[in-house]
């Protein structure tokens, strides 16, 4: 926009001293829409007392429900929730591997369709809900973690994708030249040069969309996909708030453990 | 003798031994977890008629249903940039004081950071369940939802950005005696408006994808209509939900993507 203004200079001064007053009407307009729009159902009458028993419920956990042997206490549905978040990651970082190949520009390439396509592909992918994908595989395989893994894996493709192709376009190129003269062929070039350049970013990735993994996982179990998101939503429905605090204070703890954890590992990778 | 200056390999180099170990433990938490979550590859095909007989209902979009989300589709993004908002406006005085080179009591900083780190284990999603408790159901609970989520996220990105300004203005302020405040508003809040802005954008952009799923559970918008067609089996209506929300997140990226680049 200045590019293209700057060929008339008075027109340029005249919206460098009055843009500001622009953005501020659009902000305000934006502002009254939105607010305006929106219907507020205000507080209920209940809000005081559930949220005062949801303070107490925080507070007084149900300790008991840590681990009572049954396979359905805390401590195995959390074990549940990071297997699911485990296993989705790992398929999708397998399955993802191609994608990004096929959306990774590369200088050989003229009009970009196949790199364009494989970006769009993956986009569509990332936005679609990954709830509904869950509700789906429900629908494929009965309720259960299975739907969850199946769900984790499939949406992951979509960020783990453009993760992997942005590394595979920013890569360093010098070894794969170098096999090329020393008359290496292409699965050659992929399996000595390719794969060893990319594989501490491939890994790093993975590790990081784990963690969002772990979050996702928690929550599908909120529509059947196994997890620890099943006791919770059963527990808020039912009103058992201690229930809630405890299954709250294991997630919060799970979440913090797994991404320091991580943290750690992708440290010591790059 | 230049034998002896060759580097040996170590007994754990020679063996690959971390390799090994690595790849061990691998597969022994692949098997375990498999185990824990029965994935059974047969029965995904098995069932695969019935997976298939869902994508060609959802194949079939009832269009007709565009009109009666369209309403509801604005409703989330009037949730999105609300929610978005109101986090923002509390995690400016958060991102202050998490910021190392402003607050130079440690215990503070400790403090403040402990609580935001918190703030952004909790997924959005459980947060709705809990204020669809609170305030019922509605949009009120998918805003207050949202400003939490946001809330954490924006004061981390904050934070972060404050911490990389140049201190240049800020000893020249402090050395004239300028009070905090002033020193915040003329040297700080200069420096980095734009990423600010820019953050604010990347947020809103979450918060969209975020929002129109909230609804699942009660908390307005969107997600409310995606629930029902899903529990009606009414897939046609399902499909038409979600090549709609598609299209109005790829948008608002577009514009969010647009005016980022315009501002760093």
């Amino acid at each position: 926009m200045q590019a293209m203004m700057s060929n008339n200079k008075p027109h340029l001064s005249l919206w460098r001293r009055w843009n500001w007053l622009v953005w501020l009407i659009v902000v305000a307009v934006i502002y009254v829409w939105a607010i305006g729009g929106l219907q507020f159902t205000g507080l209920q009458e209940s809000a005081g007392s559930v949220s005062k028993s949801i303070v107490h419920g925080l507070v007084n956990p149900d300790w008991k429900y840590v681990y009572n042997g049954s396979g359905e206490d805390l401590v195995s549905l959390i074990l549940q929730t990071l297997a699911i978040a485990f296993l989705g990651t790992i398929i999708s970082a397998l399955i993802s591997v191609p994608f990004a190949f096929w959306a990774a520009r590369s200088e050989k390439e003229h009009y970009r369709l196949r790199s364009g396509s494989g970006k769009i592909v993956l986009t569509l992918i990332r936005t679609f809900p990954e709830i509904v994908l869950a509700i789906m595989f429900i629908k494929a395989v009965g309720p259960g973690s299975y739907a969850g893994v199946l769900a984790v894996s499939i949406h992951s493709i979509g960020m783990l994708g453009k993760l992997f192709s942005e590394a595979i376009e920013n890569m360093d190129r010098g070894a794969e030249e170098a096999i090329v003269s020393a008359g290496g062929n292409s699965p050659q070039v992929f399996m000595l040069a390719t794969l060893p350049t990319i594989m501490p970013e491939f890994i790093s990735y993975t590790l990081y969309r784990f963690e969002i993994a772990v979050r996702s996982a928690s929550i599908l179990g909120m529509v059947g996909a196994g997890g620890i998101g099943t006791p919770m939503i059963f527990a808020i429905q039912t009103r058992n708030w201690p229930r809630v605090g405890i299954i709250l204070l294991g997630i919060v703890v799970m979440v913090l453990l797994i991404d320091s954890l991580s943290e750690q590992l992708r440290k010591r990778l790059i | 003798m230049t034998n002896a200056n060759l580097p040996r390999r170590s007994w754990i180099q020679r063996w690959h031994v971390k390799g090994f170990g690595w790849t061990a433990l691998m597969v022994l938490l692949l098997i375990g977890s498999s185990k824990m979550t029965d994935v059974n590859v047969g029965m995904f095909f098995s069932n695969l008629d019935q997976f298939a007989d869902l994508i060609v209902r959802m194949s079939n979009p009832t269009w007709d249903y565009l009109s009666v989300i369209i309403q509801p589709l604005i409703e989330t993004i009037q949730m999105a940039i609300l929610g978005t908002t109101i986090g923002t406006i509390f995690a400016i005085p958060f991102a202050l004081m998490a910021a190392g080179n402003l607050v130079h009591n440690k215990f503070l900083r400790g403090f403040d950071r402990l609580v935001l780190d918190l703030v952004r284990t909790l997924p959005d999603l459980l947060l709705a369940a809990i204020f669809v408790a609170i305030f019922g159901i509605g949009s009120t609970a998918g805003v207050i939802t949202l400003a939490i989520f946001s809330f954490g996220m924006i004061s981390k990105l904050f934070y972060e950005v404050i911490e990389t300004i140049d201190m240049g203005p800020l000893e020249a302020m402090e050395s004239v005696g300028a009070s905090k405040i002033t020193i915040i508003w003329y040297a700080v809040l200069p420096q980095i408006m734009n990423q600010f802005v820019s953050y604010f954008l990347y947020t809103l952009e979450i918060n969209v994808r975020a929002s129109t799923v909230l609804g699942y559970l009660g908390a307005g918008g969107i997600g409310v209509y995606l629930q029902r067609s899903l529990n009606e089996f009414n897939y046609g209506a399902t499909a038409v939900i979600i090549l709609a929300t598609i299209v109005v997140v790829l948008i608002i990226d577009g514009i969010s993507n647009h005016l980022r680049r315009v501002l760093l």
